[in-house]
């Protein structure tokens, strides 16, 4: 990256951009080069080479988060072809826990960008709304890990939740009313519900949840007990 | 309270244990004739018959005291059994309190028992066989049962607050009891300050078992598990050490003084006998691994091997005065990653429960002692004293708590919540440790040990009792996770959609530091280690080839059997709409959660449930269990060719369609293009659907995409009893291999390998052809995702 100096200046001019600390760049950048195999971009195939990845069911749809242009914040649809490291920055940026120093608004704003990009994973087609079809493909992802799910009690979970969606957004329907899909304001309203905002700060998959609200943040990447690396834990939700 | 509960919930089981503790009772009395003159006239009553007189061989004979020992401790550990089989039948006792309150009851029966009769309880609970025959079992089956990566990527913080926390805690509790010794007014005024420093080394010994139990149902996080596992698992060691140390040091103190060198080197000491017992540990660990790899020809002394040499590195370190436990611990973990995949699975399972047996023997043993001794007349009651113990025991261990978790704070990235350092503090639950410890003081040291005895008995009640029962409800009431049962669909979805992004994204990241550790450790391992203490040719009666080969056969089946097409799906599918037409009932939602909760849940694997009193089983042993079945069913369904449904119950065919589709064009045509599709369907038609784009009409293309990867065998198996979890794992354990093994048929490579290996060792060679067929339209499995997410964009055009 360049002369020392200019290095600098570039790691400083990525903080303003993206809120990480110098420290966290460099590690950050560390990592990037160990998956882009020295290369000044990373291409879809590099995700390959992450092994844990692999077994993740939603796999294809994380990858593609990374070189979509929405997240990317060029554009209002496709997909890059190769992101660099500053790119993959700021896809890294959405996954930075909230600042206890911001102001409510900033807060809501914050928020509000994170739920942008889950919102983007499921809308694959960009085009604003999450259709039925979108729906079941996640859903039908999500389950895939097990191979004993059948497609149909996949597709039955989304088309529930699609009409519960509709309940909650729209109300009482006439019988031949059509729902057209989740809008990004259909989906920020599903989350209004005070409780549901409380389920979903404590994620019961591993219960770290639960120690990430209280208070706690990102410390940076010295570590003395040696503890894993989880740095970039995506808390897009109060 | 414990007994008073019990009786309505299982009195036959009660009434078992009545019978048993008055052959108990009776034992003894029998026991007290024979002692006395009786047993002549006893004696020549049964040989009356032979009309002999008394110095002659009789016929019968009663030689109780030949065999006490062995069957009083018999009679104890059935006694025990009998009342966990008591408890468990009841479905929330076990909830309501821990399993140790009851052992503890069931020794203080005992105890009553045998006071109640003044009969004398053989002597088995003395030094010696309390460090080489009860205590070695107990660490064995904890650092066997460890979940090792965990473990490992908290070991910093483990090492820091196990280890300090225990020092802490001792020379706490010592000290300020030393404070109150020196007041005058409690008559405490000879217990000297090493006394009472070996009574807060001895108190230090947390035993946290019981709040494990609570923690494994409550579904706390991982961090907090493993804290409380690894200081379950160091605290002892740590105890003893210290414990051992300070016994050295009082009597040392009898003849001289104690100079500061010899603290000096106490220290040293202490960091000695900690290292050298962990360096043995390992030694022998890799030698019974190394040891086991060739023993596939006697699988029979597979689990002797394994016993043996934990047990012997334990004996060997404490021949060299090293810590006896830390090595048996660091050897079991050492040896179990390569032990198992050596040893048979018989062998496996066999050393899983023998351990489980005996380290639950050992600890009935000692609770049973515990009983024993607390109902008695070697007490001392002080009540200064024991007041003050107990509010030092949770005094400092508030402190080293929150101190030392204040420090680790800083360098963890995940710091511990206040929440967690308060279930951490609350779990300070004193158990077997403790009490040994203090009931084996030698009484030549210590004048006072009653008084020891009494207040370590008390704290152990209390904690055990009033915090082990309670723990439960603060975990609960601390954690907000309660209300889950409210959430939405939507919620519950976008929730595990994000649990998925966060793991994945952390992936992308990759973890530095640790990571870079742990992936040398790994190369190594990859590189020498395994080739040295693992057996070339994995054992074809591993569970992973076992489901491999069960897999295999099962596709073969299924293509013969034609069952690929019973299940294919029907519904006519143009629905970028919805129609809503009625809301759904609770019971639709429920069922949903259900397959949600059940089937992506694990997005990390969570730590391995462990529970000391019983094993659970293996996801492993009930996914191949679960093939078994699925095979039968496969044959079963492939008669009926029935429609199967999501969620088993015939009920819910009404309830699958929840939305209003155009039902009323069932697409026939839709059918017969499926069916043509199937019957042409051989090995080769593997073809990526796209490019079939090209020649149908784009509604069509989309149809047939929906076909195909219905072809995957495992699709349209009716699901079977519980699935097992497939979820994303990370850990690269035993289990994690046949989650691999059941995932390997969604991915083309490791197939492929699958089939060659398999084949190679059977002769179904005629049945290949076919099962390639099924493989390869498995292949399309992996394509899918793409296929399925750009569908939108398809129907858009």
């Amino acid at each position: 990256m360049g002369a020392a100096h200019s290095a600098s200046e570039e790691v400083r001019e990525l903080e303003g951009k993206t809120g990480f600390s110098s420290d966290q760049i460099e590690q950050l950048h560390r990592r990037f080069k160990q998956l882009s195999g020295d290369q000044p971009t990373i291409r879809k195939e590099n995700f390959n080479n992450v092994p844990d990845l692999e077994l993740n069911p939603i796999r294809s749809k994380i990858v593609r988060a990374f070189f979509d242009n929405r997240n990317l914040r060029k554009g209002s649809s496709g997909l890059a072809d190769e992101i660099n490291f500053e790119d993959f920055l700021t896809i890294m940026s959405y996954f930075r826990p909230i600042d206890t120093t911001m102001d409510e608004e900033q807060v809501q704003l914050c928020r509000k960008e994170k739920l942008r990009f889950l919102f983007h994973m499921y809308d694959s087609d960009s085009d604003g709304r999450i259709t039925l079809e979108e729906y079941r493909n996640v859903v039908e992802e999500l389950l895939s890990g097990n191979p004993h799910i059948e497609k149909e009690s996949a597709r039955s979970i989304a088309d529930g939740a699609m009409m519960e969606a509709a309940s909650v957004c729209v109300g009482q329907m006439e019988p031949d009313q059509v729902y057209e899909g989740i809008t990004f304001d259909d989906f920020l309203k599903s989350r209004k519900n005070p409780n549901v905002r409380a389920q979903l700060t404590s994620t019961e998959a591993d219960g770290r949840g639960s120690m990430l609200r209280s208070g706690s943040h990102l410390r940076g990447h010295h570590d003395l007990a040696g503890h894993r690396h989880r740095d970039q834990d995506a808390r897009p939700l109060p | 309270m414990g007994v008073r509960g019990l009786v309505p919930f299982c009195p036959w089981d009660w009434c078992l244990l009545l019978a048993t503790l008055q052959c108990c009772g009776a034992s003894s009395e029998l026991n007290r004739s024979t002692d006395s003159s009786a047993q002549r006239e006893l004696n020549v009553r049964f040989a009356a018959a032979s009309s002999q007189p008394a110095e002659a061989i009789s016929v019968f004979t009663l030689d109780y005291d030949y065999v006490q020992i062995p069957y009083e401790v018999t009679l104890w550990i059935l006694l025990a059994s009998l009342a966990k089989i008591g408890f468990h039948l009841n479905r929330r006792l076990p909830r309501l309190m821990p399993e140790s309150c009851l052992l503890i009851l069931v020794g203080a029966l005992v105890g009553a028992v045998i006071f109640g009769t003044d009969h004398k309880s053989p002597p088995v609970m003395d030094s010696s066989i309390y460090f080489l025959y009860l205590l070695p079992p107990i660490v064995l089956e904890s650092g066997y049962f460890m979940p090792t990566r965990p473990f490992f990527e908290n070991l910093g913080s483990i090492l820091w607050w196990a280890g300090l926390g225990a020092l802490l805690n001792a020379f706490g509790i010592g000290l300020s009891l030393y404070l109150v010794c020196q007041v005058p007014a409690f008559g405490l005024g000879d217990v000297n300050l090493l006394q009472n420093l070996l009574f807060g080394s001895l108190m230090s010994a947390v035993d946290p078992v019981a709040v494990l139990a609570v923690f494994e149902e409550a579904r706390v996080n991982e961090q907090l598990h493993m804290m409380i596992f690894g200081e379950a698992l160091l605290n002892d060691g740590i105890s003893v050490v210290l414990y051992n140390i300070l016994i050295a040091f009082t009597k040392m103190h009898k003849f001289e003084g104690i100079e500061p060198v010899d603290i000096l080197a106490g220290c040293a000491r202490f960091i000695i006998v900690g290292c050298g017992g962990v360096f043995f540990g390992v030694i022998f660990g890799f030698i019974s691994a190394f040891i086991t790899r060739f023993t596939q020809n006697i699988s029979a002394i597979e689990p002797l091997i394994v016993f043996m040499f934990s047990y012997l590195s334990y004996l060997v370190a404490e021949t060299l005065y090293l810590s006896g436990i830390l090595a048996i611990t660091a050897c079991a973990v050492t040896m179990k990653k390569y032990v198992e995949e050596n040893v048979s699975q018989t062998s496996y399972t066999t050393i899983k429960y023998f351990m489980k047996m005996l380290s639950s023997v050992s600890e009935t043993l000692i609770f049973i002692f515990m009983g024993v001794s607390t109902i008695g007349k070697n007490h001392e009651w002080n009540w200064a004293f024991i007041c003050f113990t107990l509010v030092f025991c949770q005094i400092w261990r508030a402190i080293s708590v929150f101190v030392l978790f204040y420090v680790s704070n800083r360098f963890r990235t995940f710091p511990f919540s206040v929440k967690d350092q308060c279930v951490i503090f609350y779990s300070g639950v004193r158990g077997a440790g403790s009490f040994s410890l203090a009931f084996l003081l030698p009484l030549s040291l210590f004048p006072r040990k009653k008084l020891f005895v009494t207040a370590t008995l008390v704290v152990i009640y209390f904690t055990v009792f009033i915090q082990g029962i309670t723990v439960g409800p603060l975990v609960r009431y601390l954690d907000v996770r309660k209300t889950n049962k409210k959430e939405s669909i939507n919620e519950e979805l976008h929730a595990r959609l994000m649990d998925h992004l966060k793991a994945g994204v952390e992936d992308v990241c990759g973890q530095w530091s640790h990571y870079q550790v742990r992936d040398k450790f790994k190369k190594f391992d990859h590189k020498y280690l395994r080739k040295v203490l693992i057996r070339k040719n994995l054992p074809k009666s591993s569970l992973v080839s076992l489901y491999k080969k069960l897999e295999m056969k099962q596709a073969i089946e299924m293509v013969e059997s034609g069952v690929l097409s019973s299940t294919a799906f029907s519904t006519p599918h143009q629905a970028q709409r919805t129609k809503e037409t009625k809301r759904l009932s609770p019971e639709d939602v429920e069922s949903m959660r259900d397959i949600l909760t059940r089937n992506m849940y694990q997005v990390r694997q969570r730590t391995l449930s462990y529970n000391k009193y019983n094993l659970q089983p293996q996801t492993s042993e009930k996914q191949a269990k679960e093939i078994l079945i699925r095979r039968r069913n496969t044959f079963r369904e492939s008669m009926k060719k029935g429609h199967s449904l999501p969620w088993g119950k015939p009920a819910g065919t009404k309830n699958i369609r929840y939305l209003s589709f155009p039902y009323s064009s069932p697409l026939p045509a839709g059918r017969d293009m499926k069916v043509a599709e199937f019957t042409d369907h051989d090995g080769s038609d593997s073809e990526p659907p796209p490019i079939m784009f090209s020649t149908h009409s784009p509604k069509e293309s989309i149809q047939e995409r929906r076909w195909a990867p219905e072809v995957i065998p495992m699709r349209s198996l009716h699901r079977a009893g519980t699935p097992p979890h497939f979820g994303y794992r990370r850990n690269a354990s035993r289990e994690e291999h046949l989650g691999r093994g059941g995932r390997a048929i969604l991915r083309p490579k490791p197939l492929f390998h699958a089939v060659d290996e398999e084949f190679e060792s059977e002769e179904e060679s005629e049945e290949e052809a076919p099962a390639f067929g099924s493989l390869l339209s498995s292949e399309l499995r992996p394509g899918r995702d793409c296929n399925l997410s750009h569908s939108p964009l398809l129907q858009r055009k």
